[in-house]
């Protein structure tokens, strides 16, 4: 079987060996600021690490800087098209920033929606991570297993083929006849998106080991469920890590969906909510606390990633 | 053959290998009636154009690779699969990347299930043994491609390999630090005792390096020449005799080179 085509997507993982570009370009601050010596006499490795700090700090300044300016240009974009416009539908920046406030602390709008950011963040939050770590622990061992054992693999691989396609959101009515109106239904949801992703990138990443691994690892006594463990599993790793990163993405985008399904709290809910009583400040609110709180909860995820994968040049980022 | 005396048995022997590809309908035949015998602790160089089956003889032996027929023997036990007893050093390293040089070194100690504490302890001989210590707790992804050499070099050696297997090990390094761990090696060699069968596409490697080279020609592989080298060490690559040895070398490889138009077109 070829990889599946979606894991090949983010699994750009080759193995190289990089050369020394990244001590050598990083030496030239070091080499100014110890001794007059020319930046190519320096020997690279020593100097390496002293370096890195003083030129990594203005770069991340300005990663920061543009990040944050675009999304500002946005929201001024915003503010003078609905101005301009007039429109009654889409509120404006300002509005949106006093709902926020409200749902966050209350005090302005005083109803339903007022100081309960907390709850409804919450009882997303628990649906998201449910639906996640049900994927994360059925997904890494099937993926492991269809990626090392033939028989499972010509088992499971075309019906999972053939199941993948379908979109999440076309099980939603199966998904309430078989777990009801309710948050059940929203994890099961999250499950199956989630679920894909963490799979396929297991499998993509036990089937992709380079071959010299396995040799070099049998030449030196390694054999059997050893194998497995010491090697395949540490090499799939990085693969993995892709998968869970995108299955969390998942997850986050899919909880809308999953709170649709009627259940009273929850971020979802209250876009649908707020879309009923046609309140559009709601609405955004609403999405953009999902978009913060996933962001948020992407970093943390891309941290243990780079923590677990600090040996991979390509895990930086 | 039982009571002929240890002496007489060869160390290592390959017999009558041959070794033919199936790449879908087509047959490549790689190796054809190769025959070698190595003594314990030589320096065997092996050399010759590209595709002439160097890889799949080191393959072979090594146990990565089944022969199509023949055998490769080491005091008379048939090669069946990979040992620690030979170990190869790759020419892009294949160290594990997500082990630190220490534990890469350390990775065939433990697979013996001794204990940590002595596991430790013949890592850290090894990290001194290739002058990498103060990179022990480096991965493979921050080690120039020297260090990488050096660590593989020290993973087999620490795994109690007495045949090395070097498949251009070199071959990817600058010059200066290919000089330097040419150096290395030699001296490695000296103090172990290791058996090293080493492929390059190099006549002064070849030279510097070997008791002995054998030539290898393509279509299909075979064994062209053995030639001994009996220069003294350490070997002066500006001595006369070092450049003769060169000649002769370079001399025996581009003939055949020469000879194969006509044999392709006969
Ligand atoms: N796994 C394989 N499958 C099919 N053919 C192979 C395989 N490995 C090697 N060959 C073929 O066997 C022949 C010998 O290859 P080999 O790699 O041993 O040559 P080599 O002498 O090491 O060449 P080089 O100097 O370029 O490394 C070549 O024709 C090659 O195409
Ligand atoms: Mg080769």
């Amino acid at each position: 079987m070829t990889p599946p085509s979606s894991a090949s997507l983010i699994a750009a993982r080759v193995p190289i060996a990089p050369g020394p570009d990244a001590a050598s370009t990083s030496m030239s601050a070091a080499g100014a600021a110890t001794v007059p010596v020319s930046p190519s006499d320096v020997p690279s490795a020593a100097v390496n690490d002293a370096a890195r700090p003083r030129r990594v700090l203005p770069e991340r300044a300005q990663a920061i800087l543009l990040g944050i300016a675009f999304p500002i240009a946005l929201v001024i974009l915003w503010h003078e098209l609905v101005v301009l416009t007039g429109t009654p539908l889409i509120p404006t920046p300002h509005q949106v920033a006093l709902m926020m406030y409200d749902f966050a602390f209350g005090g302005i709008h005083d109803d339903a929606f007022s100081g309960t950011i907390l709850t409804h963040l919450a009882a997303s939050m628990a649906r998201v991570y449910g639906g996640f770590a049900l994927a994360i622990v059925v997904g890494v061992p099937l993926g492991l297993l269809i990626g090392k054992v033939k028989v499972i693999r010509r088992l499971l691989d075309p019906t999972l083929s053939l199941l993948r396609p379908i979109p999440v959101t076309a099980w939603l009515p199966l998904s309430m006849i078989f777990f009801g109106l309710g948050p059940r239904s929203a994890v099961f949801l999250v499950f199956l998106g989630a679920f894909y992703p963490v799979v396929l990138n297991t499998i993509f990443g036990v089937r992709s080991v380079d071959s010299k691994l396995f040799e070099a690892a049998a030449m030196l006594g390694c054999d059997g469920s050893r194998m497995f463990r010491q090697v395949v599993l540490p090499a799939a790793t990085p693969s993995i890590f892709n998968g869970l990163r995108l299955a969390h993405g998942f997850a986050w985008i899919l909880i809308v969906v999953g709170e649709m399904t009627g259940v009273p709290t929850g971020l979802g809910s209250v876009i649908m909510d707020g879309r009923n009583l046609s309140r559009t400040d709601l609405v955004i609110t609403g999405m953009i606390v999902i978009g913060v709180a996933g962001f948020a909860t992407d970093r943390i995820i891309v941290a243990i990633s780079n923590r677990v994968l600090r040996w991979s040049p390509q895990h930086h980022g | 053959m039982d009571n002929a005396a240890p002496s007489r048995r060869p160390f290592l022997a390959v017999r009558d290998l041959n070794k033919t590809f199936q790449i879908g309908t087509e047959q490549v035949e790689a190796l054809r009636e190769v025959n070698l015998v190595i003594d314990k602790g030589e320096f065997v160089c092996l050399i010759g154009a590209s595709g002439c089956g160097k890889s799949t003889l080191l393959r072979i032996i090594a146990g990565f690779e089944p022969p199509t027929s023949g055998h490769v023997d080491i005091y008379d036990h048939p090669v069946t699969g990979p040992g620690s007893d030979r170990g190869m050093v790759f020419q892009d390293y294949a160290l594990f990347p997500w082990l630190t040089v220490r534990e890469n070194i350390a990775f065939g100690p433990r697979q013996k299930g001794l204990a940590a504490s002595k596991v430790g302890e013949i890592a850290d001989e090894y990290v001194q043994m290739v002058g990498l210590s103060p990179f022990a707790d480096r991965f493979p992804s921050q080690l120039s491609g020297g260090m990488k050499q050096r660590v593989a070099i020290a993973r087999v050696l620490a795994n109690d390999a007495n045949i090395l297997l070097m498949d251009e090990p070199f071959g990817a390094l600058d010059a200066l630090t290919r000089e330097q761990l040419q150096d290395e090696l030699l001296q490695i060699w000296s103090r172990t005792g290791v058996t090293v069968i080493f492929v390059t596409h190099s006549v002064e490697e070849a030279t510097l390096l070997a008791d002995r080279v054998v030539v290898m020609t393509a279509g299909p592989g075979r064994i062209e020449t053995d030639i001994a080298i009996s220069l003294e060490r350490p070997r002066d690559v500006s001595s006369p005799g070092f450049n003769d040895v060169r000649r002769t070398l370079t001399q025996r490889l581009t003939s055949h080179l020469k000879r194969r138009p006509l044999k392709t077109a006969a």
